[in-house]
């Protein structure tokens, strides 16, 4: 064993070549450490070994057991102290004492790195926690850029949930993640600390729709039915009678979701969630992904094509406000970083190759910038205010009890605002959103904005829907990103859907096929015709 | 880790022993602040030990679990003797009372026992449930629902009764006529909004209820909404300034970031 440390401490230098191994064992006379200080002659000293290993390269006898001199006397009393130290300090019961604190540092091996902190992420998470066998089987790193989740698309959201989409996938996603809200207590239980309230306004969603939209959405509403969601189609006139505030003109059909639909606080859903994740013991990173550490290795298809398959090996986590970074040994990488996927995705290499093929298929999630507008219309439309979506995209909802609205509506595809920054522009209120509502619910001629901001959409520009599940390339690398808008509202049945990918190989409650990546290349477009 | 102090409790105090009895969880939310001193024995040993910790998972799910069996749905009763039956016999066996039309109140008694005669009258359906103090939850509304000429609901403090649930009477639109809610600690003004759906409803009564925030505004509101109904609540007058020492309460809601 002191032969061991004795390699260790003269470096590893030495050791790679194996030669010391076999110098140590031709040296004369035994070694100790003991034999170090006030030792006359090398021979048989601990610092033989270097020079046996001289002696061994050159094989001359004249040197044999001599030291070449490359110790002088002087030095020898020094050298030998200091390196005495180190070898004692890395020995088991030595004080290691690293210059400075690391604690903040992730660890060097996690088996999953979960790259995004968000409600997606959190969720994640949480349903690998929970889905594990056995208990603490799997060690999962949640990497956060923004500890304070400034620009995160989840604590901008409106926070409204509803089951009306036209893609039967997504309505099942939304009937499960609200029945999670529901339950909320009973799943993001932590003991001793006092339950959640995410403060669901059961009102429902209206959708509005114009002459040309209501065969599509009496379809809709027929799929939506069919999974379980209480909707039900009103005609003008059963609107006029239930909210006499609108004004039904250029309306041709409602869909008006009675049960399960409306909105929540989502600041406090991913509040929950991080306490109940940290409680399961999921560990946090307060930094940034830099760089994936890949191999590839290529293969064959069975009709003959090369293809390359890559497998990440290390995430690079640089810490914030530092040149730190720390490699982080993963075995899977999940992408859930919202409106900044692309750039991810980037990184592993997805997209690399010539247009047209499987390996240049980027992951076509960008960021989009959305606006909401917070207003107060003292003769506004009273507590029982749905979400009101009109059929123009514009959309409001109420907010508390003062007569205060939050409202916005999505822009046009020449009308996209520049993402690079969350700034609100205070005209697009004016001239895209206030005209559609104000024609739509009289009572809004006047009204007084209290205030705005804006956030991010990770907007899917294929076919605005999410992508989950792994990449048919990078073979460790799973998505669950690009909703769209929706996300936040999908969150606990996609983390679940990827928990079930990742520890089962498939999908078990809820097939998210459609939802692959492969279908960018393939060009199956998964449309969703509701979108806000 | 500052944990917070309380008392030995084997599990979350709102969910322990505050929910026995008719006053269960409104009494535990006014309680919660108190508990907050003493360092459990049991508290330190689950933050130290995953054993203790899942005991105390174990235990805590357990409450929740007995909720859920006192909510399950009676579905031989309902195909047998029909929904009417049902909804009951599920009534009665959370110790509420039933009245049939035309008949008088049937209730359990003391021990939980009652008479099974209403078994015969297959056709006669529910007038009137008061279900006050008894564990309804969500799963069990679906009991209730299926009785389609309902015309009073007796919901007084319910502890498992919330938003959700409220969100879910709109079936009964077409015969409730009064409605109690007084009480119940979980149902708020969100809750609330979406009892517009009921247009017969002809009392609401929602006095009483803690986790409202504005009470008084709140009912002038809900007045606002159901222009047909009587609302007995909180009175309007109550948060309004009464001198210029006390503070009035911020009618508006805060801007959300």
């Amino acid at each position: 064993m002191l032969r061991r440390a004795l390699q260790l401490g003269l470096g590893r230098g030495l050791l790679g070549r194996g030669l010391l191994g076999r110098g140590l064992g031709t040296h004369r006379g035994g070694s100790t450490l003991g034999k170090v200080e006030g030792s006359g002659g090398y021979r048989g000293s601990w610092v033989a070994p270097v020079s046996s290993y001289v002696t061994f390269r050159t094989r001359d006898p004249a040197h044999d057991g001599k030291t070449v001199g490359r110790l002088g006397e002087g030095d020898q009393n020094g050298k030998v102290s200091e390196i005495k130290k180190k070898i004692q300090s890395v020995l088991p019961g030595g004080a290691w004492n690293p210059p400075y604190d690391t604690s903040y540092l992730p660890p060097e091996h996690s088996d999953v790195v979960i790259v995004g902190g968000g409600v997606i992420g959190l969720s994640v998470a949480y349903w690998l926690k929970r889905l594990e066998k056995p208990r603490g089987a799997i060690r999962v790193l949640v990497v956060e850029r923004d500890h304070t989740y400034s620009q995160a698309s989840t604590a901008l959201s409106v926070g409204g949930i509803r089951q009306q989409f036209s893609v039967p996938e997504n309505i099942q996603l939304s009937l499960f993640s609200v029945e999670f809200l529901r339950n909320i207590n009973e799943y993001l239980a932590v003991v001793d600390d006092p339950p959640l309230d995410i403060q669901f306004n059961p009102s429902g969603y209206l959708l509005l729709a114009s002459e040309k939209g209501a065969a599509v959405m009496e379809s809709n509403v027929k799929v939506q039915r069919q999974e379980g969601a209480k909707v039900c189609l009103m005609s003008p006139e059963q609107l006029r009678n239930k909210f006499p505030w609108i004004n039904t003109e250029g309306v041709a059909l409602a869909s008006y979701g009675m049960e399960y639909e409306g909105w929540f606080d989502p600041w406090c859903l991913l509040q929950g969630l991080r306490r109940k994740v940290q409680s399961m013991g999921v560990l946090f990173c307060h930094g940034e992904v830099t760089r994936f550490v890949s191999s590839s290795s290529h293969t064959e298809t069975t009709s003959g094509e090369e293809v390359t398959l890559k497998r990440i090996h290390e995430v690079h986590v640089k810490i914030d406000r530092s040149l730190e970074y720390q490699p982080v040994e993963c075995a899977l990488v999940i992408n859930a970083a919202g409106a900044w996927s692309g750039q991810i995705a980037e990184l592993a290499g997805v997209g690399k190759g010539p247009p047209g093929t499987l390996q240049g298929t980027k992951l076509p999630v960008e960021r989009r910038k959305r606006y909401v507008y917070l207003w107060h219309c003292p003769q506004g439309p009273g507590l029982e205010t749905p979400f009101i979506v009109d059929a123009s995209g514009a959309y409001f909802r109420r907010e508390g009890l003062g007569n205060n609205y939050l409202g916005g509506c999505s822009p046009t595809e020449e009308e996209e605002p520049d993402p690079g920054n969350l700034e609100v522009d205070h005209d697009f209120f004016q001239d895209k959103v206030w005209p559609p509502l104000a024609q739509r619910v009289p009572a809004f001629e006047t009204l007084k904005v209290r205030s705005a901001w804006a956030g991010y959409y990770d907007y899917n520009t294929f076919d605005q829907n999410g992508v989950v599940g792994p990449h048919p390339l990078v073979v460790n690398m799973y998505f669950a990103t690009g909703f769209s808008g929706h996300g936040l509202q999908q969150a606990p049945a996609v983390g679940r859907a990827v928990a079930e990918m990742v520890l089962d190989g498939h999908f078990q409650t809820i097939n998210l096929s459609p939802f692959h990546f492969s279908r960018f290349y393939l060009g199956e477009k998964v449309q969703e015709h509701n979108i806000i | 880790m500052a944990a917070p102090r309380a008392p030995l409790h084997l599990v979350m105090p709102v969910w322990n022993r505050g929910t026995r009895g008719i006053r269960g969880l409104s009494r535990a939310v006014a309680l919660e602040g108190s508990q907050k001193k003493g360092r459990s024995l049991l508290q330190f040993l689950a933050d130290r030990f995953y054993d203790v910790q899942a005991l105390r998972e174990y235990l805590l799910q357990k409450q929740v679990l007995k909720v859920h069996q006192k909510n399950r749905p009676f579905t031989y009763i309902k195909e047998r003797f029909g929904p009417h039956a049902a909804g009951a016999y599920f009534i009665l066996k959370q110790g509420g009372a039933v009245k049939f039309q035309g008949k008088e109140w049937i209730r359990s008694d003391a021990h939980g026992h009652f008479s099974l005669d209403f078994l015969k009258f297959q056709a006669v359906p529910v007038e009137a449930v008061d279900a006050s103090g008894c564990a309804i939850n969500y799963q069990g509304l679906d009991s209730l629902l299926a009785l389609k000429e309902l015309q009073s609901l007796w919901l007084q403090r319910c502890p498992h009764v919330d938003d959700w649930c409220l969100g879910r009477l709109h079936p009964l639109a077409n015969s409730l006529q009064e409605l109690s809610l007084a009480g119940c600690p979980r149902i708020s003004e969100r809750g609330l909004a979406s009892l517009h759906h009921l247009r017969n409803l002809r009392r609401l009564d929602i006095s009483d209820l803690p986790a409202v925030s504005n009470p008084g505004l709140t009912r002038i509101l809900v007045e606002e909404m159901l222009p047909s109904c009587q609302v007995l609540g909180a009175d309007w007058a109550q948060g309004l300034p009464s001198g210029p020492e006390e503070q009035s309460q911020d009618r508006a809601s805060p801007i959300p970031a």
